[in-house]
């Protein structure tokens, strides 16, 4: 059985830390536990809970910042937000659903520990990019912050970035600020069907490239787009490009209609308008509509954009599986089904690695306890890489009290 | 300020230490004759001068590698260098370490247009990106006004801004990949054309490190296509509080402008007086506000932009009809810092970032520190972001008054941090903020940032004397305080 400690402010999360590092009893860092099933399974009796540090501490709309306490639920945040038409620019994807647990749970800790990110990553960058500043407990049992609340910052080393995507290994987040953005007016997308991946991607690079400041850009097979609650995309009965602009009204309609001449000559084209094409972003965005809630384990590929098909078609010579494509290529999100039929048990590890060639990385982000514990769940990392995350590791958290082995054996 | 003192033992042996560099880097690459030296003796930083003890100047990664490797092990410490423009000090050299010139780096690899990135070597210069992928409509968004001399490098490790920042983020929004070389010569490449690196963020860190953890020897950038059109519009303000409210209400109305800069009286007047932009000289503030994007949403912005300044009262207004007239409108802000530099013998930058709401304090009070100081002083400023540039005006052969404008200048930064802000927004800590990091960070919290050093650095070789008031022995860091026992298991909700 583990113990789970929820502590209700930041000195009580020191005293745990401190506790922790003195025992040397690693600690699970939890923010709600959405994300609970991401990344290797830890080995450890007790859980550090956050969700007691909740609450936004600071808003102001016109300054474009937030600051809340590290528990504090994202969809507390979210919704102070659009009472402000605002948002978090790097529209963060929802994980919930797809690792079976309930939508809408995750924590504001949670998101940068995960630096989650969206379909409009493309445009915006994910949540390391608009993360400002901190208050933290080191893996020292020592409090100490980086970072400020103003938007242009160099004062020292950028912790904030460090911190974004450690998931939990490096310093226990109790206090965070966010840069936020105006909620754009309107939103529309542009739909070119029946394209080959290959098109498909080719078609999403031109958009990038043009001048109509392009907010998302995916590209859905056909058995993919089939899964859609979206009838149009459903129903096409082929693969579905989709290109989004957002802003003024006027300046959408404009752009739509500049995207449309634009990809002309690529195939039909089709527009979506405002609940329909927040629909299918929101579930291009959290994988899990589209992958299905089954079994198959899924991975997660960051490639250069061209590369995505390449790379995606070297899997399916090799293993059954199923891919669709965000970020205009670059971000594969692959669902490897029965893998346990075609003999192999490693959830296609040894083929995902090998298609990716030296290019790119890829992350298991859902698969069961078992196999989170047999392969590597992140990228490996060449032995120069490796050394230094360590060391980075051992100025953070020498005794690996902090979700030890969460990203990599040893970190 | 003070450098760490020079190591004897190592200025003694620097005919052996040049000798062996010349056995990486052939020909003209090392350079040990006083008079060639003194090119490199300062960077932006003027005030700060040191002539180094060799400099390097090496073309390949190779080159790089080996020569650190090298300085690693006979602990030569090694100051990196892109072209110098640092306005922190981020560049001085030291006398006892070898200066290592990036300039030969000077190539743009690859242009890959499809997956809209570049990847281009350090010593190529910011404008240098934008040039070379213009011919395809495309551009490289941070743009310092220092872009033509810049280096990508340069603006890597002090993680450089712009005018245009406010919407397409810093250098660290824009970059995708680096290779780099450790002090003990590893060669490390992170990122690459994908969007997202994997493991721990090394290329957010090493962006703003200030070349202390590592030399950066290759990177590629994200290169965007060109907005359809720009237009910009000149806004004068009987008060400075006013334009402020402007900026926060075309904030608060949803706008993001491409760039949005504040100038204040006797900025207004120095710019007028060396470009003759047309700015209006009988205003207390000058707001400059692009809007950039397709045309129907300019238009349709510049529209909105104009009804929030007349509602917070401006008495000039005018929208650039066509390009060179919105060229027109920038000319002056971009010669600011120029045109000053014709109005006083010597100018001091400084560049602290505010919450935006206390312009209008930190304002009066500069104002009072500068009839304190007898210094005067003109602003220009990000107003988007809040990064404010102070440029105070002293004559350095006046004894006592370049003392005199760094307390002054001092006095500032401290203002910016009491009021919620930071000591520097985009020009780095250098030497010249070294020593006021504490009124921003507690001891612990440089700590934990020295540990980062440690990790990369551990003899601490790679440009000390920047950034860090006094360094700890990385064992000294490393050393866990537990008391074992005398803590309490915290008695908290259990479940
Ligand atoms: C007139 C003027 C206007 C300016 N305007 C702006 C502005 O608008 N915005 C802004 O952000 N800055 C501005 N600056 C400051 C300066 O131009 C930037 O900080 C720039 O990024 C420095 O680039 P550099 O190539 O000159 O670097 P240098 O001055 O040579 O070096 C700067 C730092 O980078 C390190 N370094 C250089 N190359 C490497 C490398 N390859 N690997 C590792 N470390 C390296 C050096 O050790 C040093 O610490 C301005 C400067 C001047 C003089």
């Amino acid at each position: 059985m583990t113990e789970s400690l929820r502590p209700e402010s930041d000195e009580q999360v020191r005293e745990v830390v401190a506790w922790a590092v003195g025992e040397e009893a690693p600690l699970e860092i939890l923010g709600r536990g959405s994300k609970r099933g991401l990344g290797r399974p830890l080995q450890t009796q007790r859980s550090l809970d956050l969700s007691g540090l909740s609450g936004i501490t600071l808003y102001e709309p016109e300054e474009l910042i937030l600051r809340a306490r590290a528990g504090t639920p994202l969809a507390e945040i979210e919704a102070a937000l659009a009472e402000n038409r605002q948002q978090l620019a790097f529209e963060p994807m929802d994980p919930g659903p797809l690792l079976g647990a309930e939508p809408g749970g995750g924590s504001l800790g949670g998101l940068l520990a995960c630096n989650l990110a969206g379909p409009r990553r493309v445009k915006a960058g994910a949540a390391r990019d608009h993360f400002l500043g901190f208050e933290a407990v080191s893996g020292r049992g020592e409090a100490f912050k980086s970072g400020g609340r103003v938007v242009k910052n160099v004062t020292g080393y950028d912790l904030c970035k460090l911190l974004a995507g450690s998931y939990g290994t490096l310093a226990v987040m109790t206090e965070a600020t966010l840069k936020v953005l105006p909620a754009p007016e309107k939103t529309r997308s542009v739909l070119v069907l029946g394209l080959e991946e290959r098109a498909g991607v080719q078609a999403l690079s031109r958009a990038l490239g043009s001048a109509h400041e392009v907010s998302a850009a995916a590209h859905l097979p056909a058995e993919i787009a089939a899964r859609s609650a979206v009838a149009y995309i459903r129903d096409a009965g082929a693969s579905v490009t989709l290109v989004r602009v957002e802003g003024t009204g006027l300046s959408v309609e404009h752009r739509c209609r500049a995207l449309r001449a634009e990809l002309a000559d690529f195939g039909e084209t089709e527009e979506l308008h405002s609940h329909n094409s927040a629909t299918a972003w929101t579930e291009i965005r959290d994988v899990g509509p589209l992958l299905g809630k089954g079994e198959a384990v899924v991975w997660r590929l960051s490639v250069a954009p061209t590369q995505g098909p390449e790379v995606a078609a070297r899997l399916r010579a090799e293993l059954a599986a199923q891919a669709y494509y965000d970020w205009g290529g670059g971000l594969v999100w692959l669902a490897v089904e029965g893998s346990e039929d075609l003999g192999t048990d490693d959830g296609g590890e040894a083929a995902v690695r090998r298609a990716l060639g030296s290019g790119g990385h890829a992350t298991l982000i859902r698969a069961p306890e078992d196999l989170r514990a047999r392969v590597p769940v992140f990228q490996p990392q060449d032995p120069a890489k490796a050394a230094l995350s360590e060391r980075i590791k051992s100025g953070f958290d020498p005794r690996r009290v902090l979700n030890p082995g969460r990203m990599y054996a040893g970190v | 300020m003070k450098m760490p003192d020079p190591d004897q033992v190592i200025i003694a042996r620097k005919a052996e230490i040049a000798a062996a560099l010349r056995e990486i880097v052939p020909g003209e690459g090392v350079i040990v004759e006083e008079q060639e030296l003194k090119a490199y003796e300062s960077d932006g930083l003027t005030a700060y001068r040191q002539v180094p003890l060799i400099v390097v100047l090496p073309s390949t990664t190779e080159e790089v590698s080996r020569v650190l490797a090298y300085c690693q092990e006979n602990e030569v410490k090694v100051v990196p260098r892109g072209a110098g423009t640092s306005l922190s000090g981020g560049a001085l050299p030291l006398a006892d370490g070898i200066l290592l010139g990036l300039g030969k780096f000077n190539r743009i690899l690859e242009i890959d247009f499809e997956n809209r990135c570049a990847v281009v070597q350090p010593g190529v210069t910011n404008l240098g990106i934008t040039k070379a992928v213009e011919h395809a409509g495309f551009y490289y968004a941070p743009d310092p006004s220092s872009q033509i001399a810049c280096t990508i490098g340069g603006n890597v490790a002090e993680n450089a801004g712009g005018v245009h920042c406010l919407k397409y983020g810093l250098t660290t929004n824009n970059l995708l990949g680096l290779k780099m070389v450790m002090i003990d010569g590893t060669v490390v490449e992170v990122g690459g054309k994908h969007l997202e690196s994997e493991g721990y963020d090394l290329l957010g860190l090493m962006t703003g490190s200030e070349g202390l953890l590592g030399v950066v020897t290759e990177v590629t950038v994200r290169i965007l296509r060109k907005p359809e059109t720009a237009r910009a519009l000149l806004l004068g303000f009987g008060s400075s509080e006013a334009a402020g409210d402007t900026v926060a209400a075309i904030i608060a109305g949803g706008i993001i402008p491409g760039g949005m800069e504040m100038m204040d009286k006797p900025a207004i007047h120095a710019a007028e007086a060396f470009v003759h932009a047309g700015y209006p000289l009988d205003v207390e503030a000058l707001l400059i506000v692009e809007l950039d994007g397709p045309e129907a949403e300019v238009d349709q912005l510049i529209e909105r932009v104009s009804e929030i300044a007349k509602a917070e009262g401006a008495t000039t207004l005018r929208a650039s009809q066509s390009d060179e007239e919105r060229l027109t409108f920038w000319a002056g802000r971009k010669a600011a810092f120029p045109a000053v530099g014709q109005i006083s013998p010597d100018y001091y930058c400084m560049d602290g970032t505010i919450p935006r709401h206390q312009l209008a304090k930190v304002l009066t009070r500069m104002t009072e520190l500068s009839s304190h100081y007898g210094l005067r002083v003109a602003n220009v400023f990000h107003a988007g972001d809040g990064n404010l540039h102070p440029l105070i005006l002293y004559d350095a052969n006046t004894p006592g008054e370049l003392e005199k404008a760094e307390d002054f200048g001092s006095d500032i930064l401290k203002l910016c941090v009491e009021v919620g802000g930071v000591l520097t927004g985009e020009h780095g800590v250098g030497v010249e903020k070294r020593d006021l990091m504490g009124s921003m960070f507690t001891e612990t919290d440089l700590d934990q940032q020295e540990r980062v050093k440690c990790a990369f650095d551990p003899k601490a070789l790679l440009n000390p004397g920047k950034v860090f008031p006094q360094l700890h022995s990385c064992a000294e860091l490393g050393r866990v305080h537990i008391n074992r026992g005398q803590l309490r298991f915290p008695d908290l909700p259990r479940f």
